[in-house]
């Protein structure tokens, strides 16, 4: 019984994990049909940002990571603005291999700066212990995770669909010549959802330190998990993509508790029969 | 996608127009002949770098493979190293179960690889597009934790190992220097390509390339298009196998990293680099992918991946096509 609780908690903190990561990543293939796979090397940066201001520069940690989150966003909005934005209208293959390329250029430069070793994220003593939840006792730090995934996918959602910049973003993506002419600034549009999308996953490589241990190769590690959970919830649908993370989350939770050595082998059983089920994403016939 | 007719420079004579508009007229023979001198006049020049050329040859043939899945039949996968390993484990377990005759592994590792891509074909080719490609890596890593697994047919992390090959067709034993083991790759890509251009030359061919460019059409037009790709994918994972398999015989192991994920998107790399859909690039790209590798990689890995990530990024910026066609015109203004 223990065990199922255990799997079930940590599941659905790694699936939250995910989910964070995945979300922005789902927005920018599905709104802006741009193939970003250097997606992870954001959350890895975000990570490393929070990391060094926490342990280097001794800041605070909860002033730590907004700011991490905001270099992150920075990071995001001046590459789209320098050199990704001349690839919207480009092939998949070349999005491909562009983000692939500035993946592997990052890792490099994570390795030049920090050295190889895995990075942590000092908790602050809040964190750190654990939650009396009166039936049993959860560390803090996976309730928060769990927390947090659940507020960025209400505020994703909100966002996306009751808002005048959700309602600008939409219109940009389906028309952007029309929404132009309607006067809705499509590059602050584009720009402002990629940096967004961009923080997202910055966000989730802080929350994820913990289950995703920070290393210069977390970039492509982790790529694939993500893709995967961005397939199976559907591009573009935030709650698709919630569904996939928290499922998959917990399946390759259970079986790094009772099937080790089967690798992530049900992970990618999981994934291929999801998908085989439901090719456009979860939660769409 | 990129055959020659884009390629021409704008200023040709009519009838020369017309015939590079025709479908592709060059003896298939021809550029597996070149293939075959310049790798021989290389191992030739350079007999102390014969490990080197046995492992460009081999690169050069899965990427000649790869090729044929997404230059020709446009399908994007990065799953390509699952039908490699397989090839692999496959030759390395005949060799070290059955008999040690290289050739007869060889043949075993093509039909494990044309199996395999036969089967997960079946499955993955009624999915398009995104869905494709995570399926492919879905599959690639499902054989992965298998082969993690099965420690006792596959070695698992260890790797698998301790089997000899004998003697090519009896007479030809493998050498330290690795002669034998060079020419033997050479052998087999160049056959493999002169066998992939007939492949895609032929009328086969030619529909798998209608259906790249408009499957909708080529369904109108009556062409089975489930069956033909299914053909030309289980094809190219059987090239995809016997460079498997020459890569387990001339290393005499294989290791988990040949069904990896890194492989497979490597593979992808040198692919691009070369320019898809014309086989011989896919040739140029392993060629100049394993030397760049052979020689930053030597220095520092992670200076590596700085080349490579540069390298990606300007090839997408300024794409090797233009590239070549500006070099092409450069080259005629001159002469």
């Amino acid at each position: 019984m223990t065990v199922l609780f255990n799997i079930a908690v940590d599941g659905l903190a790694y699936g939250m994990v995910l989910f964070v990561i995945a979300v922005g990543l789902s927005l920018t293939l599905g709104l802006m049909r741009f193939v970003n796979l250097s997606h992870c090397a954001f959350a890895m940066v975000g990570g490393y940002c929070a990391a060094f201001l926490v342990r280097q520069a001794q800041w605070n940690f909860w002033l730590a990571v907004p700011a991490a989150i905001i270099a992150t966003a920075a990071l995001g909005a001046v590459l789209e603005m320098l050199v990704l934005r001349h690839l919207y209208r480009r092939k998949e293959l070349d999005q491909v291999l562009f983000t692939i390329g500035l993946s592997f250029f990052l890792i490099a430069a994570t390795n030049a700066l920090a050295g190889p070793q895995v990075q942590l994220i000092p908790l602050p003593p809040g964190l750190a212990g654990s939650v009396d939840l009166g039936f049993r006792t959860l560390p803090a730090q996976r309730l928060l995770v769990i927390g947090a995934g659940l507020a960025v996918a209400a505020g994703a959602a909100w966002i996306v669909a009751r808002t005048r910049f959700g309602v600008w973003l939409r219109a940009a993506v389906d028309h952007s010549g029309t929404a132009s002419s309607l006067g809705i600034p499509i590059r602050v549009v584009q720009c402002a959802s990629f940096a967004a999308g961009a923080a997202l996953a910055g966000f989730g490589g802080i929350l994820g330190a913990e289950l995703m241990p920070l290393e210069p190769y977390y970039a492509l590690k982790y790529l694939v998990l993500v893709l995967v959970v961005v397939a199976v919830g559907g591009m573009g649908s935030i709650a698709g993509s919630l569904a996939a993370a928290v499922v998959l989350g917990v399946i390759e939770t259970a079986s790094k508790y009772l099937a080790s050595d089967w690798g992530s082998l049900f992970f990618f059983l999981a994934m291929a029969a999801l998908l085989a089920w439901r090719p456009d994403g979860l939660l769409k016939r | 996608m990129n055959t020659s007719t884009t390629l021409q420079g704008p200023a040709k004579a009519p009838s020369e127009a017309r015939h590079a508009a025709a479908p592709r007229c060059r003896p298939a023979w021809r550029a597996p002949l070149v293939v075959l001198a310049l790798g021989a006049l290389a191992c030739a020049l350079l007999p102390e770098q014969l490990g080197l050329m046995t492992r460009i040859f081999i690169a050069a043939l899965f990427v000649l493979s790869l090729d044929l899945v997404v230059g020709v039949a446009g399908l994007a996968t990065l799953g390509h190293a699952a039908v490699f390993g397989t090839g692999a484990y496959a030759a390395g377990i005949f060799a070290l179960k059955v008999m040690p005759d290289p050739l007869a592994g060889l043949a075993i590792g093509i039909g494990a690889g044309g199996l395999l891509a036969l089967a997960s074909g079946a499955f993955l080719l009624r999915y398009q597009g995104f869905t494709f490609l995570m399926l492919t890596v879905a599959v690639a890593q499902i054989v992965l934790s298998l082969a993690q697994k099965a420690r006792d047919w596959t070695g698992g992390d260890d790797g698998l190992s301790g089997f000899t090959v004998g003697p090519l067709l009896g007479h030809f034993a493998f050498d330290l220097e690795g002669r034998v083991a060079a020419f033997y790759a050479l052998a087999v890509l160049v056959l493999m390509h002169y066998v992939a251009r007939r492949l895609v030359d032929s009328p086969f061919g030619l529909a798998v390339r209608g259906i790249h460019e408009n499957r909708a059409r080529m369904a109108a037009l009556g062409t089975p298009v489930y069956r033909r790709l299914l053909a030309m994918y289980a094809a190219a994972g059987a090239i995809a196998g016997a460079a498997g398999a020459l890569s387990a015989q001339t290393n005499a192991i294989v290791g988990l990293d040949s069904l990896s994920f890194a492989l497979s998107a490597e593979a992808l790399v040198m692919l691009i680099l070369g320019g898809a859909g014309r086989l011989s690039g896919a040739l140029v790209g392993a060629v100049v992918f394993t030397l760049l590798h052979h020689t930053a990689a030597s220095i520092n890995p992670y200076h590596w991946l700085f080349v490579v990530g540069f390298m990606l990024m300007a090839v997408v910026l300024v794409s090797p096509a233009k590239a070549w066609g500006w070099l092409r015109r450069r080259v005629g203004a001159a002469s």
